[in-house]
């Protein structure tokens, strides 16, 4: 990734102005810094934004703001930002991407148990090895285009999960997993009190201390892990930015538009898919080291084929291609999985209680198959009508909403430019 | 052209950065005012220094089961069991077992006058979820304790999560030696049998029921519980004469064991262990008899199937071909009726569950029943729902009435010992709940072992952690 960065960098006279390319911060565009400064504000005041109904209200069902679901939101939001500069810029559809977050977990879990439970070198290795992993798949999937490419990372990812599953048992712990254990090596550490389980920590901070704020009967939840994670969603995503506004982005865009114009003006695509593969497995091993050290355990599930799926929703429902949709897409796919999950019959009951009796029990078993354990079905149905109606996702939907409210109707808004197919631009 | 650009990129770049460096300005002033200007939760917490302090009159529990995969029948029969539990403590229905526990600090009245209410969560059976709604539970419904699950990779996994976060874990099933083995944890409390003991109580049994020369295939689910319980039933058949032939691995989502029965025709087995549970284990069975191993002679004896870890749910599953299976149970419905006084507490349970759902509960639903009443009762005889007052109060705890007989909770693993029921699948069953027969009743000081013992060796309880 630090090429990456290098390489944006050096060509940055050259980067191609956005249509509204007014002022430079950081490198980053008038546009693409407020949207920064979006999600900038977002990660910051999340335990605020999530947690916007009063403990033990009714509403308080749909707060969001504990640590555990904070840090999904954001390292899920890296997965699919990763998984967005492989799809999004060159339409290469991978359905194994849960290959290199399981890898990156692995590689997470077992730095801490040799080296330190510092969760600094957990994310490095995690990277570094889902980085490798994903140069030898991609290297060999990338040989095909297309269903069949798909297929190929499907296989690989199947085959990983198979690995770890059953026959690397002795390095992934299998079904049972992998845990820190208080008489793990850990060679940098000084040993711990039999029984005293190691914690992640980021040079003595407790990844899982928190302090909690309480104002009046609201109460707001600042994780130590969540910020570190929402750190690396930042630089993760301003990142994706400067890829996405690259001359590197452009070849990626060069190659979804049209391959084989590409390949016939004498241009090896090659080179840039694979680059692009290597920084998406980068980006899902830096979101499985990090699942990691919010959470230290690791279990072969992670790696199931329904989770690479699970990021292709995420990528699609918030608009493939454009920059903040993935991170939207998996906040919503995680919410409905954590939090509409929960609402079970008696929660419906307690709300519909000041309905009659038998309407209660109409209104609640009309309700029901999709709420709760039915949550799946809610999430189909979305992603089809987000699917037919916006085709470029919640983000396409937010434009709408916006031009409905603007003055100016042809003001192009902040992701167009992004969700272009074929983004021109004349002054090159 | 290029000058344009350079120059408006000039202004917008003062306008943006000096708004910018306002904005963040303000903000970043407000968030490091905050805290200081309101009474912060910490300080509250600061008197009570444990996690999840119960605020207000109610307490809050976590009840994680098994909704869907392979274990979601137990995991039903587990939160009816939780539902009648949380009923009894807060003073309504029948009272259940609370007449008959040996400890009557129980009065009906809540958890230390706190009205217990729960929330659920989904394990899947896998441990990456079990966490996931562990956490939320603990993180977000602030559960003081977290019980349930029905299998051992998950209560390993969830023990040391709770350990972690500094909430008690009332293990739910998990029969695996490292629960409270080379896995066990302070926070942590099994109620429920393990390997080891199904091991010493049925060794003895097919040694006389089959003969001292028999030769074993186990098939095995592929994770810890698998792992300890082959160990454990070979090492105590071995020592009775058997030889192992053959043991392979299976994967907990296998659903069709066709290919993993095969492979036992070629071998010279006269046994077939299962070392499965659940829904696995009525696949697997089901495919072995379809394979006619049931009705085949092999060394010139009987073809025996055995089940180590049996229960009625898994009965009603197989059906039929449950007919004349040994296995080992942690506790039968039927216990009190046919012997005696000495299970006292399984009638109660039986009647109050019975009345409530329409049919007798299984064993999962027994040991999370027993374990809610047990926390709720320590909490109560130590005065706080402080994890490490509940760990004092219940390490080498030594009750009775609930079911199995004289208990004793050790200090050393935090392992109930109790006796070992040892059942047969009936061969022609009155109805569908009343699938096995008791065998036999292998006593306590059969099945006890030092907490040192080699199967469980390699872990330490540790302190206990209060959090916070």
């Amino acid at each position: 990734m630090t090429d990456q960065t290098t390489d944006t960098g050096a060509v940055r006279a050259s980067a191609p102005k956005t249509k509204a390319a007014s002022g430079r911060v950081l490198g980053l565009g008038g546009k693409d810094l407020s949207l920064f400064l979006l999600v900038l504000g977002l990660a910051l005041f999340a335990p605020f934004i999530l947690n916007p109904f009063p403990e033990g209200s009714a509403l308080s069902q749909f707060n969001a703001g504990y640590p555990d679901l904070m840090q999904r939101f954001v390292i899920f939001g890296i997965f699919a930002i990763g998984f967005n500069i492989l799809f999004g810029l060159t339409g290469y559809l991978s359905f194994g991407h849960a290959a290199f977050l399981g890898v990156g977990s692995y590689a997470g879990i077992w730095m801490m148990k040799l080296l330190t439970t510092n969760v600094i070198p957990a994310i490095i290795g995690s990277i570094v090895v889902a980085g490798l992993f994903a140069l030898i798949v991609g290297f060999i999937s990338l040989r095909r285009s297309g269903i069949y490419f798909s297929i190929l990372t499907l296989a690989f990812a199947m085959m990983s999960f198979a690995l770890a599953y059953s026959v690397l048992t002795p390095i992934t712990g299998g079904e049972t997993g992998l845990q820190l254990k208080y008489f793990d090596p850990r060679i940098l550490d000084a040993e711990l009190a039999p029984g005293n389980p190691p914690r992640a920590n980021l040079f003595g901070l407790n990844m899982t201390s928190s302090y909690e704020l309480e104002l009046g009967s609201w109460v707001f939840t600042f994780n130590a892990g969540y910020y570190l994670a929402a750190f690396m969603m930042l630089l993760a995503f301003y990142l994706s930015i400067r890829i996405f506004r690259s001359p590197f982005g452009m070849m990626l865009r060069a190659v979804k538009s049209n391959q084989n114009r590409l390949n016939y003006t004498g241009i090896s695509s090659k080179p840039y898919t694979l680059a692009a593969f290597v920084i998406s497995g980068m980006y899902a091993g830096l979101a499985g080291g990090l699942l990691v050290a919010m959470d230290t355990q690791v279990g072969a599930e992670r790696m199931f084929w329904t989770a690479s799926g699970e990021v292709v929703l995420m990528t699609i429902l918030g608009g493939a291609g454009t920059l903040i949709g993935p991170v939207l897409g998996a906040g919503f796919i995680k919410y409905f999985e954590n939090i509409i999950s929960k609402i079970n019959s008696t929660v419906l009951h307690d709300w519909f209680a000041f309905l009659p009796d038998g309407l209660e029990n109409v209104v609640v078993a009309i309700i029901y198959p999709f709420v709760g354990k039915g949550w799946h079905l809610t999430l189909g149905l979305l992603f089809m009508l987000v699917v037919i109606f916006l085709p470029g996702g919640l983000v396409q939907g937010g434009q709408k909403l916006a031009t409905v409210f603007r003055r100016d109707k042809n003001a192009g808004s902040v992701e167009s430019d992004a969700a272009k197919k074929q983004p021109g631009h004349p002054g090159e | 052209m290029g000058r344009t650009i350079h120059r408006e990129d000039n202004m917008a770049k003062s306008n943006f950065t000096r708004r910018g460096l306002l904005r963040t300005g303000a903000l970043g002033g407000a968030a490091l005012a905050t805290p200081t200007l309101f009474t912060s939760r910490v300080w509250a917490e600061a008197h009570t220094g444990f996690t999840n302090a119960p605020q207000g009159d109610t307490v809050t529990l976590g009840f994680n089961v098994p909704q869907s995969g392979p274990y979601a029948d137990e995991g039903a029969d587990e939160l009816r069991a939780f539902e009648l539990a949380v009923e009894h403590l807060n003073g309504e229905g029948d009272g259940g077992m609370l007449q008959t526990f040996s400890s009557k600090a129980l009065d009906g009245t809540g958890i230390m006058g706190k009205r217990v209410e729960f929330v659920t969560g989904d394990t899947q059976t896998k441990s990456d979820a079990a966490r996931a709604s562990a956490r939320s539970m603990i993180e977000k419904d602030g559960a003081i304790m977290v019980s349930g699950g029905s299998s051992s990779g998950v209560a390993v996994a969830v023990q040391a999560l709770c350990q972690e976060a500094g909430v008690i874990f009332m293990a739910g099933l998990t029969h695996a030696n490292d629960t409270t083995g080379k896995d066990k944890k302070a926070n942590g409390f099994r109620h429920f049998f393990n390997s080891y003991m199904s091991g010493a109580a049925l060794a003895p049994i097919l040694a006389a029921q089959y003969g001292a020369d028999r030769k074993a295939y186990h098939l095995t689910a592929d994770y810890n519980w698998g792992y300890t319980t082959e160990e454990a039933i070979t090492s105590s058949t071995e020592a009775l004469g058997w030889e192992t032939v053959n043991t392979v691995k299976t994967p907990l989502t296998q659903t069709d064991f066709s290919s993993y029965i095969a492979p036992v025709l070629q071998s010279e087995a006269d046994v077939l262990v299962l070392n499965h549970y659940g829904g696995n284990m009525v696949n697997s069975l089901t495919n072995a008899v379809q394979f006619g191993l049931r009705s085949r002679e092999a060394n010139g004896k009987q073809f025996e199937i055995v089940v180590p870890l049996y229960s009625e749910l898994m009965a009603r599953g197989a059906g039929e071909n449950i007919a004349g299976i040994l296995g080992s149970q942690n506790w039968d419905w039927k216990l009190e009726n046919q012997l005696g006084a000495r299970y006292s507490g399984t009638n109660a349970f039986v009647q109050s569950f019975g009345n409530k759902y329409g049919f007798p509960p299984s064993q999962a639903a027994h040991t999370c029943y027993v374990q809610t009443l047990l926390y709720a009762d320590a909490v109560t005889r130590a005065g706080s729902f402080n994890p490490c007052a509940v760990d004092e109060a219940l390490s080498g705890f030594e009750f009775d009435g609930m079911g199995n007989g004289p208990t004793l909770y050790r200090a050393d693993d935090h392992q109930c010992f109790k006796d070992v029921v040892v059942v047969r699948g009936k061969e022609n069953p009155e109805n569908e709940f009343d699938l096995v027969e008791i065998v036999e009743v292998t006593p306590v000081d059969q099945v006890t072992y030092e907490p040192d013992h080699p199967q469980f060796a390699g872990g330490s309880l540790g302190s206990c952690n209060p959090g916070a």
